[in-house]
């Protein structure tokens, strides 16, 4: 009889213990990280409409130096350095695992029917560079299928124009830097705001195939010193 | 013959005036020892200095973002335009390197520079005026320890006549006097403790106290809370039970709340999660008690009235049940009771029912986290709404909050918003 009772009593402790925890949230990652999925989409896949760029499978080293360099003032952005203002180094390094970690389908791309000859222009640069001027093509840093190379290199498709052409931007006034030397500042100042155009307009218009991952490694050296793409 | 005897009493009056305010300018200063310190101070010294210097949160203001620690550079905004911090490394030409002790203290404790100019109370030193020389010292120590950096000193960008010497001399005249910090035998020594760190290098009332027309807060009534200028997070009051007061929590939640950023009772957000990361979450276990038992005694006053403002209109609050539903419920439940350590009730928390609405406003529109401590080493955020939502949804889902579930405050209105935010 007693044992009875103390059974009912532990379910009906059970019982209130779930519903007074119903509303509790789960102890994972995705809980903790509904901040960023407001802006960053579902997951951190990203919306590809306007100007938020996808986070969900990029390289972890990469995100966990953007998340650094918001703290730290190398890249503006009032909500993102609000955000991880007080965050410590281990965190944002788990951040960057969480989000690098999702493997999600992309949506179609952005931008669709622009001119021939911009495209055209786009993909020349993105593939084969600028040997002349001393522009290396995307490919040979950001991989092959240009979805990003680990530890640190990002993808570049998936991302909306608008986001793009303010990278590029905000490289080639200095107001977004990396660590030194700081390839991709060099690089962005060696281009014409044509170049710029032509690049984020194709890059935006390509399609990402889900099975495509990011590379572990790059064929050959990088064409250039970079401070932190490899790290 | 009259007018110049009236020209001449009008100006004898003015020669007088100003007379008084240069001399309360300089009142209480001895003569200062120019003579720097020959050898390197101690360890200890130096390390007391550095703890010091955590309690006083001196980084948060002269370190800029990614900047060289205690390098200065940053500007803090006031209404009367932005100060910018200085230099505190020991670099001879641009930091404190020909500084001697007698000037660090006097800079302290009477809030004037090395080179006798009167320094802006952007620079806590109402407060700091309290510490003993003995802490000074300490810090001065510390402070000599650190790299030098080559960065000279930004020009403050203050509007005429904030900018003018003569202006600022007149303000310390009217609402700054050098003081020091009185223990109260009657009290604990765990009590004059704490009042010392509060009152003194920790300067809570630079936040948690109203401020007059001029910039000066008012401290007749001790920690009672104030908009933060520039900013707009209120900084709520410490002596009502209704806004911060901690007078009802246990010593224990106060020391969690101040060292892991989170207690039981509440967690910081805004510019208190600073403060948590910056200052608090360093200090030690018997300060960080002491603290809590001051403020746990601190006299309570009742809050500003919440006066009676129209109702909400209908149409304003089914608006705001409907975005409640749709963005916040899932995590803060169908009647604001909350989910556990990572969504708080929203149903009689205090920062929701608070007079003013800044910071159930601060947080809808830019979310946030709190300070990763190692109490809290992975803290849950709360969204930012400010990208999604316009500032009349912000105001009818701050409003519905404020009145639902039996919370009582008044409305949020769009105008209220657009002016926080």
């Amino acid at each position: 009889m007693n044992l009875l009772a103390s059974a009912a009593t532990g379910l009906l402790a059970l019982a209130m213990l779930q519903t007074a925890t119903a509303a509790a949230p789960a102890d994972t990652m995705a809980q903790r990280m509904k901040a960023c999925v407001a802006c960053h989409g579902q997951e951190g896949r990203a919306t590809n409409q306007g100007y938020f760029p996808r986070i969900a499978g990029k390289p972890a080293g990469y995100l966990y130096n953007q998340l650094r360099n918001f703290r730290d003032g190398k890249r503006q952005n009032a909500v993102m350095a609000y955000l991880v203002d007080q965050m410590s180094d281990d965190y944002l390094r788990e951040i960057a695992d969480h989000f690098a970690g999702l493997d999600l389908p992309y949506p179609p791309p952005q931008t669709t029917g622009a001119p021939a000859a911009t495209i055209a222009r786009g993909e020349q640069l993105v593939r084969q560079g600028d040997a002349a001027r001393g522009i290396p093509a995307c490919s040979s840093c950001h991989g092959a299928s240009m979805t990003g190379v680990s530890p640190a290199m990002p993808g570049l498709l998936g991302l909306p124009r608008d986001y793009l052409l303010a990278q590029f931007g905000a490289w080639r006034s200095g107001v977004r830097r990396a660590a030194e030397p700081d390839c991709m500042g060099e690089i962005a100042r060696r281009l014409s705001p044509e170049d710029l155009n032509a690049m984020a307009t194709w890059l935006s218009a390509q399609p990402v195939q889900h099975a495509v991952a990011k590379a572990d490694s790059l064929p050959r050296p990088l064409p250039m010193q970079c401070g932190s793409g490899l790290r | 013959m009259k007018a110049l005897k009236v020209l001449g009493g009008a100006i004898a009056l003015l020669v007088a005036a100003s007379a008084l305010v240069a001399w309360l300018n300089v009142r209480g200063e001895g003569p200062i020892d120019e003579t720097l310190p020959a050898g390197a101070p101690s360890a200890e010294l130096v390390q007391r200095g550095a703890y010091l210097a955590r309690v006083g949160n001196c980084a948060a203001c002269h370190t800029a973002r990614g900047g060289d620690a205690f390098a200065g550079g940053k500007a803090i905004a006031t209404p009367f335009g932005s100060v910018f911090a200085s230099n505190l490394t020991p670099d001879a030409e641009t930091g404190i390197g020909r500084w001697s002790a007698d000037h660090f203290w006097r800079a302290m404790h009477h809030g004037r520079s090395r080179d006798g100019r009167l320094l802006y109370p952007a620079f806590p030193y109402p407060d700091y005026t309290q510490i003993t020389r003995e802490d000074s010292d300490a810090l001065y120590a510390f402070l000599r320890s650190q790299p030098p950096v080559r960065r000279p000193n930004q020009p403050h960008d203050l509007r005429f006549p904030y900018s003018s010497q003569a202006s600022l001399a007149v303000w310390r005249a009217l609402f700054f006097s050098p003081g020091s910090f009185e223990p109260q035998p009657a009290r604990s020594a765990e009590w004059n403790r704490g009042a010392y760190l509060v009152r003194g290098l920790g300067h809570c009332q630079a936040c948690h106290a109203p401020r007059n027309a001029f910039g000066a807060t008012r401290d007749s009534l001790e920690l009672s809370g104030g908009l933060i200028p520039m900013r707009n997070w209120y900084a709520p009051s410490l002596a009502s039970a209704a806004e911060a007061g901690v007078q009802d929590w246990t010593g224990d939640d106060v020391v969690r709340l101040l060292k892991d950023g989170t207690s039981a009772r509440g967690t910081a957000m805004g510019p208190m999660a600073e403060v948590v990361a910056g200052s608090t979450r360093h200090m030690s276990e018997p300060d960080l008690r002491a603290m809590a038992t001051f403020l746990r005694e601190l006299p309570q006053h009742a809050s500003a009235s919440i006066d009676d403002s129209p109702a909400v209109p209908a149409d304003v609050m089914e608006l705001g049940a409907r975005i409640y539903k749709a963005r916040c419920a899932e995590c803060h439940g169908e009647r604001g009771e909350g989910g556990g350590a990572a969504s708080p009730p929203l149903a009689g928390h205090r920062t929701v029912t608070l007079p003013s609405a800044a910071n159930l406003v601060k947080v809808i529109v830019h979310g946030g986290f709190p300070a990763t401590t190692p109490g809290n080493p992975r803290p849950y955020g709360m969204p930012p709404f400010g990208q999604s939502l316009g500032d009349p949804e912000i105001a009818a889902v701050a409003s519905f909050v404020r009145r639902s579930w039996g919370n009582d405050a008044p409305g949020v209105s769009t105008f209220d918003v657009s002016r926080i935010r």
